[in-house]
């Protein structure tokens, strides 16, 4: 059992970690703004959302790992509302210079 | 152990790097964003230090709170960011500047390096004498038992910096609001979030103060949630800044400052020293202390931020 536990925390972190990785990498290399912030709620989202379920076996309380899903929903929402309110005044005004 | 030495190695690279990018950029927007990520990444070297008290307020105060404000300054200078561009001083008071801030950093790594080991320090005293706060956290017991003094000091500080921004306010717009006026776009992502995220900000906030007395936490912390939660829901359009002249606004304050005092000053009858306190009432006291002050620590941050009034109340 605690073997499967250790999968599954190996299998999921290595997998956000590779979200963050390509987020990161679209960052730096995606021609403009609007693909760019594609490219970053991916490693907000996904990268982040399974380093969570990753070490949700690990938490030595409930509270623990509830503490940890708040994290990221807060940062799920707070990603959402940046990456909205950027495309918003890029579609308004076009890109920044 | 090796894993945590290469962690905390690419940590102080990363921090270092950060901190001569900000310094070497020459837009000073990109700065600022730099600034805001040095403020997270010391909060993290923090954590690493287990001085979790600090870690929240460097990623709260200095991350967080003073990018903002630094970014409204940097927004309000923009018209005159080239002109003040065009007159670069010269090379020798550069260089003059450069030798300055070289020999502080220099003569502050020696003072460190030359430490005595183990280094002076006072935590054995106040872990010895922590139980009688009946606190838990011995961050909370420097601050508002052992070191009380200080603490009310920092917070009349924070209400003299407030009336340094308030003296920029031209005759005419005394006693208005503060801020431009935010619209409010009913169906837009803003007015969502600033309607969504404040009651969980709160429960948070108020959580972050309990919770100051035995585990890592406080009213500066909580103080700046609450205030990022005011200028959220004034930056959506929902609420106004309010005016200057209020009166409720002015006594909310310096509310913290007042019971600080008024229970700093009792203490001289019923313990026997100013900011002593009653044997057996000392958590009391300080819970309450820190949520009067909580409230004045966040208006206080809100309204820096806000800056001088802009239109008639």
């Amino acid at each position: 059992m605690s073997l499967l536990l250790d999968l599954w925390t190996i299998v999921a972190v290595t997998a956000g970690v590779f979200f963050f990785l390509a987020g990161t990498v679209g960052l730096l290399r995606f021609p403009d703004t609007l693909t760019r912030l594609h490219a970053l709620t991916k490693a907000d989202n996904l990268g982040l959302g399974l380093v969570v379920l990753g070490l949700l076996p690990r938490v030595g309380s409930p509270l623990a790992g509830l503490k940890l899903i708040c994290v990221w929903l807060l940062v799920l929402l707070a990603g959402a509302t940046a990456s909205q309110l950027i495309a918003r005044a890029v579609r308004r005004s076009g890109p920044p210079v | 152990m090796n894993m945590a030495l290469l962690f905390d190695g690419s940590l102080i690279v990363l921090i270092l790097a950060v901190a001569v990018w900000t310094m070497a950029v020459r837009n000073s927007f990109a700065a600022v964003i730099g600034y805001a990520t040095y403020g997270l990444l010391l909060a993290l070297a923090w954590v690493r230090l287990a001085a979790v008290d600090a870690a929240l307020t460097e990623a709260a105060i200095g991350g967080g709170l003073t990018s903002v404000l630094l970014i409204r300054a940097v927004v309000r200078l923009r018209s005159s960011e080239s002109a003040a561009r065009a007159e670069t001083p010269g090379r020798v008071s550069r260089l003059l500047a450069a030798v300055l801030a070289g020999s502080v950093t220099a003569a502050l790594a020696l003072v460190v390096l030359t430490l005595p080991e183990p280094a002076p320090t006072l935590a054995p005293q106040v872990a010895a004498n922590i139980a009688s706060t009946s606190l838990g956290n011995a961050v909370t017991g420097v601050l508002l038992s052992f070191r009380a003094i200080d603490t009310l000091l920092e917070a009349v500080v924070l209400v003299f910096a407030l009336i340094a921004v308030w003296t920029l306010t031209p005759d005419p717009l005394w006693g208005g609001r503060p801020g431009p006026r935010y619209e409010l776009d009913e169906n837009g992502m803003l007015a969502y979030l600033a309607r969504l995220l404040p009651p969980l900000g709160i429960v948070v906030a108020v959580y972050v103060l309990w919770v100051g007395a035995d585990l890592p936490g406080g009213k500066f912390q909580a103080g700046t949630l609450l205030a990022a939660m005011w200028l959220l829901a004034i930056m959506a359009g929902l609420v106004e800044a309010p005016p200057i002249s209020q009166r409720w606004l002015r006594g909310a304050l310096v509310l913290g400052t007042v019971v600080f005092l008024a229970i700093g000053f009792a203490g001289v009858p019923l313990a026997g020293a100013f900011l002593a306190y009653p044997e057996g009432h000392a958590k009391p006291l300080i819970i309450a202390i820190e949520a009067a002050s909580m409230l004045s620590i966040a208006l206080t941050l809100g309204l820096l931020v806000l800056g001088p009034p802009e239109r008639g109340a």
